[in-house]
């Protein structure tokens, strides 16, 4: 019976549940989960909001803690936190979300065509891949559900299935669907953990070549409102190179989603051709969606990575904002009348950041393939300070820091990453496999970038005292070159066509041609030619235009011949006159 | 609906009453209060157990003592909505000011309200006209947007607010916006000025105001955008109207919020204000957009002061964090008399990108205004060189930057209270401008571009208004 209603927050008493049990509140059997335990009563966080909910409304405990199904559908839905497809919702009840709906994770009636990959006579076991289905752009591996005994399979035929019907018959009778359910707390196994060596390519120059993130590794990007985290969270949707996609929106704007169910079907994907949409599997519990969702919200998207990872498949998680999840923690934790933590957040905050992360990682599966799950996290720091606690907590687990910065997003510059204060730590793992494929000279240039970044910021302090005319020639080259790094390299806008995705292949190109101005700029100088002209070389700025050219290569090469030939002639005025 | 009554007030705490003894009272249900001298208040239920009850006192609690009876209503707080709202003048908990009758409902609504299902949404993206260039040419407006005013004491943001009511039309289209307006404690001089203007444009036929002043109950204040928005939701989803949403100010309904908060004994977050501000604030501002297959829509524009200018003060912050983007004043500009006053830098239009380019703005929009962005802020760094070390130091480069921010803030932001500046010509002011800095110096923008719009090539054209040509020639852009 509910003994007390407050806000997401229901005290149950007279029922004996299991921590994390879903209970059914109330006549309208809203539904909610256990979130602590004292005495005889129970604290359930309700996923849908309380108004009208009394004292004495009856509650029931399912016996179950709460879970989402994993099997064909998933694929280009649209979920709440509690795995309810939005499409669903909205035929049922209208364009407002109101409570008290169910609708299954998984849609029953859609039949699909199911193709064996084990046969009759083979053992299997948890985990084990039998079959397959064709879903958008994935192909939906079939899995004996993890924890289920070794059987042999006695039946299993090619056909047209509902998710709900059996697929395959296991000489002791048991039948296996092809569908689960997985609890969403608890992480789902698989046989090892693998050192991730292989680079997330997300076709951002700043991140893959300078800070990039490995395939099962985990990155944060915290930065204050407007200076774009989600920007960089959905172009990453967009480009990166996994093979499925759960884009979490994680108590923030309904628009944003809306944008991404309206851009995604439109947009190709450069890999297989076909539209990003059916690759991708989006979480929304918008801000104003209720709060315990939210908090939920993101297990649902893990369990969901880590179901397709267990396919084998490289998985990409975009969760925005990790920090509303933290909030919604905080919420339900102050109604429970917690000990309050720094700013007010549970003691466990860190601890349960650090599990989240925890389930990131490349795997060997049950099945024993490899998969991965890679995890990036916007954070919202209050006022862009980055000492608070989710900021500082997250960044103890990460391993890939993408700093944000204000003073970059006011001047336009994007994306606003903060080139001195980001870190990845995947640089020298990851520094063989692009050392392969894109030329042995990718760990030097990436230390020169960074090296003529990091002087630029020393000389900076300096023109601030003195103006930049006061500089010694060198230095004033110097700069040019990092600024060219930063308009041309640095810079890029997610909204142009060309420039918004840049393989790898394209990125050394860029920074060797900046490297090449830089000689020929320095060489000139030795010659004696007047750092003004230098300066005034043309080419320079052709540089930076050039990234939004269709066949940038080729306009690339004209440009660094063009302006070879300028400094040749330029040195060869001087080489006269000096003598 | 079935009415409780009870004499049991325990304790009165700041806005708050704790009655007990009650039979089940449910959560968020609306409450009537009879004082002994026969005076009615209303409140709404916060926290229900067995044994307490906590009900909020909209009008506050001054003058109630133990005794005072409350009486549960057993539905939750509902405003009646009808067309007939239009052109009236309401109290922030929605009762007639103007004298008129009281609305004949056809609908009582929850002004809780539901949030839009994400999947029942349209993109917003069409293009609202301000005639404002710091708002329309650097951070455009779109039909179904979330926009705040960020400003501060003294500045002119409700001059600005209203310039934008009176301007804001959809190229192309008829139709005016239907205005709701909902006052938050602001003072009673300042809500006459709104009032003022719009019975001198004629808009107050197509407003419904909601007025709670700065001597009415700080509680109320809660409820009053609430309703606000479930009239505009209702008018917009019901009747198919395009409405404007002014709410002001919403550092006052967060004081409201934290008065609440503490009187709770909750755990404060940042500066007093509960860890909860971010969801509640979101619950107002997400109450905007647009839905598919439905015509009209949702534009709000929240008003809000930031304490001692402060940016990163919980209301601007966590407001920041939800709307879609923010228009930024700044003291500086003003004292310098420049209207209006925008920080442009520091100002952004999440959707800016959706409402702009060809057959929206013009073509070359969006490279423009990233052109103008960072000349503008190129600009901004000298000034603090020139602070240090002199002019001198410059090279003549800097110096145009220099010169450059200037005009452009003279030129480009200042403009007249009643000017309405189309769309084109806010453009070419920012063209003219650019032509201040050497032309290779213009990477944002793409040669194409240059060609056709930089003043240098657009005085040479031998037919200056034959724009159809240059669109022929117009090389290939990727
Ligand atoms: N890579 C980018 N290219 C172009 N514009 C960007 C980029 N990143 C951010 N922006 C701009 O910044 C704005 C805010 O970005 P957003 O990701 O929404 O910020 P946040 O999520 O951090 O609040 C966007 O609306 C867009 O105009
Ligand atoms: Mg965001």
């Amino acid at each position: 019976m509910i003994s007390r209603v407050s806000g997401p927050l229901v005290v149950i008493k007279g029922l004996n549940p299991k921590m994390y049990n879903v209970i059914q509140i109330g006549e309208e059997k809203l539904i909610g989960e256990v979130v602590g335990i004292e005495g005889k009563k129970c604290m359930v966080q309700v996923y849908e909001d309380t108004y009208g909910i009394k004292p004495g409304e009856p509650a029931w405990d399912t016996g179950k803690p709460l879970s989402v199904e994993l099997g064909p559908g998933l694929i280009g839905n649209i979920y709440d936190g509690i795995q309810r497809p939005l499409p669903e919702i909205r035929e049922e009840i209208g364009d407002f979300v109101r409570r008290g709906v169910m609708a299954p994770g998984l849609d029953r009636t859609t039949k699909w065509h199911f193709v064996p990959l084990s046969k009759r006579g083979d053992k299997v076991s948890g985990g084990t891949i039998i079959g397959e289905v064709r879903e958008g752009s994935v192909n939906h591996k079939i899995l004996v559900p993890p924890g289920e005994k070794p059987g042999v399979i006695t039946e299993i035929e090619e056909g047209e299935y509902k998710v709900e019907e059996p697929v395959c018959l296991l000489e002791d009778g048991r039948e296996i669907t092809m569908y689960h359910v997985w609890p969403v707390r608890r992480p789902r196994p698989f046989l090892e953990r693998l050192s991730p060596e292989v680079p997330l390519i997300t076709g951002q120059r700043i991140l893959d070549f300078l800070f990039p993130v490995a395939k099962g590794g985990t990155a944060a990007i915290p930065g204050g409102f407007g200076t774009g985290k989600t920007v960089t969270q959905q172009t990453l949707a967009k480009w990166c190179d996994a093979e499925v996609v759960i884009y979490v929106g994680c108590g923030e704007r309904g628009n944003e989603m809306a944008d991404v169910l309206e851009e995604f079907p439109k947009l190709e994907d450069p890999r297989t051709g076909r539209p990003l949409m059916e690759r991708t599997v989006l979480i929304a519990n918008t801000s104003n969606m209720p709060v315990a969702a939210r908090e939920a919200s993101v297990y649902t998207g893990m369990t969901i990575a880590e179901y397709f990872r267990d396919m084998g498949y490289s998985v990409a998680l975009m969760a925005d904002s990790t920090s509303r999840w933290a909030e919604a923690m905080r919420e339900i934790s102050s109604r429970l009348e917690e000990m309050p933590g720094e700013e007010g957040y549970p003691a466990y905050l860190g601890a349960r950041l650090a599990e989240f992360y925890e389930r990131a990682g490349r795997v060997r599966t049950l099945s024993g393939d490899e998969g991965s799950v890679t995890v990036i996290g916007a954070v919202s720091p209050p006022g862009g300070d980055m000492s608070e606690p989710v900021t500082q907590n997250t960044l103890r687990i990460v391993k890939v820091f993408w700093a944000l910065d204000y003073n970059l997003a006011y001047r336009r510059h994007f994306p606003a990453i903060n080139w001195l204060k980001s870190y990845s730590l995947y640089e020298d793992t990851l520094r063989k496999w692009f050392e392969d494929r894109f030329g042995e000279d990718w760990t030097n240039l990436r230390k020169w970038t960074k090296h003529v970044l990091q002087q630029e910021a020393e000389l900076r302090e300096i023109v601030q005292l003195v103006g930049p005319e006061a500089l010694p020639p060198d230095q004033r080259v110097l700069l040019e070159v990092a600024r060219l790094i930063r308009l041309a390299f640095l810079q890029q806008n997610a909204f142009h066509p060309v420039d918004t995705y840049y393989p790898p292949e394209k990125q050394i190109e860029y920074i060797r041609a900046i490297k090449r101005y830089e000689e020929m700029a320095y060489e000139a100088l030795r010659s004696g030619v007047p750092v003004e002209r230098i300066l005034s070389v043309k080419g320079k700025e052709k540089l930076i235009r050039v990234k939004y050219e269709e066949n940038f290569v080729e306009e690339l090469r004209k440009i660094i011949g063009e302006m070879t030939e300028e400094f040749e002639s330029l040195i060869e005025e001087w080489k006269y006159k000096v003598e | 609906m079935s009415l409780r009554e009870y004499r049991t007030i325990n304790r009165i705490s700041g806005p708050l009453l704790f009655v007990e003894k009650t039979s089940p009272v449910g959560y968020g249900e609306l409450v009537e209060i009879e004082l002994e001298n026969g005076e009615r208040r209303r409140g709404q239920v916060l926290d229900t157990s067995e044994e307490v009850v906590v009900v909020q006192v909209f009008e506050g609690t001054s003058g109630i003592d133990t005794g005072a009876r409350v009486r549960f209503i057993g539905e939750t707080l509902r405003l009646p909505v009808s067309e007939e709202m239009l052109g009236r003048v309401l109290s922030g908990l929605g009762e007639p000011l103007d004298g008129g009758p009281e609305v004949m409902p056809d609908e009582r609504l929850d002004i809780t309200g539901a949030a839009i299902n994400p999947y029942a949404r349209d993109t917003p993206k069409e293009f609202i006209q301000t005639g404002i260039s710091a708002i329309d040419g650097m951070n455009t407006l779109v039909r179904g947007q979330k926009l705040p005013i960020f400003s501060a004491s003294g500045l002119p943001h409700n001059d600005i607010a209203l310039q934008i009511a009176r301007q804001s039309k959809v190229l192309g289209e008829e139709e005016e916006f239907a205005v709701v307006f909902a006052a938050m404690g602001i003072t009673n001089e300042e809500a006459q000025y709104f009032m003022e203007d719009f019975r001198r444009t004629g808009a107050l036929s197509r407003a419904v105001v909601f007025l709670n002043l700065a001597e009415d109950p700080a509680i109320e204040r809660l409820v009053t955008p609430r309703m606000a928005l479930t009239t505009a939701e209702y008018l917009a989803f019901e009747y198919d109207m395009q409405v404007l949403v002014i709410l002001t100010d919403m550092t006052n309904y967060c004081e409201a919020l934290r008065e609440v908060s503490s009187a709770r004994e909750e755990v404060p977050g940042r500066r007093g204000y509960p860890g909860y501000l971010y969801t509640d604030l979101a619950t107002i501002y997400e109450r905007a957009g647009r839905i598919r297959g439905r015509k009209g829509s949702i534009t709000q524009f929240p008003i809000l002061t930031m304490p001692g200018d402060d940016m990163t003060h919980p209301v601007p912050d966590l407001t920041g964090y939800i709307t879609e983007g923010q228009i930024v004043l700044s003291r500086e500009l003003h004292m310098r008399g420049i209207y209006p006053p925008i920080n442009v830098l520091m100002s952004l239009s999440r959707l800016m990108n959706l409402g702009i380019g060809e057959g929206r703005t013009r073509e070359e929009h969006r490279a423009l205004a990233d052109q103008l962005y960072s000349a503008y802020a190129e600009g901004i760094d000298m000034r603090g060189l020139v602070a240090i070390v002199g002019k001198e130091a410059l090279t003549g480069r800097d110096l145009k930057y220099l010169e450059f921010s200037y005009e452009f803030e003279n030129k480009f932001v200042n403009q007249g209270r009643e000017e309405e500046r189309e769309i084109e010509e806010t453009l070419d002011i920012g063209w003219d401008l650019l032509a201040m800095l050497p032309e290779d110096e213009l990477t944002r923008l793409e040669r194409w571009q240059i060609e056709k719009y930089h003043p240098k090539y657009r005085d040479k054209e031998d037919h200056p208004n034959d724009g159809d040509k240059a669109d022929e020639v117009r090389p290939n852009r990727g």
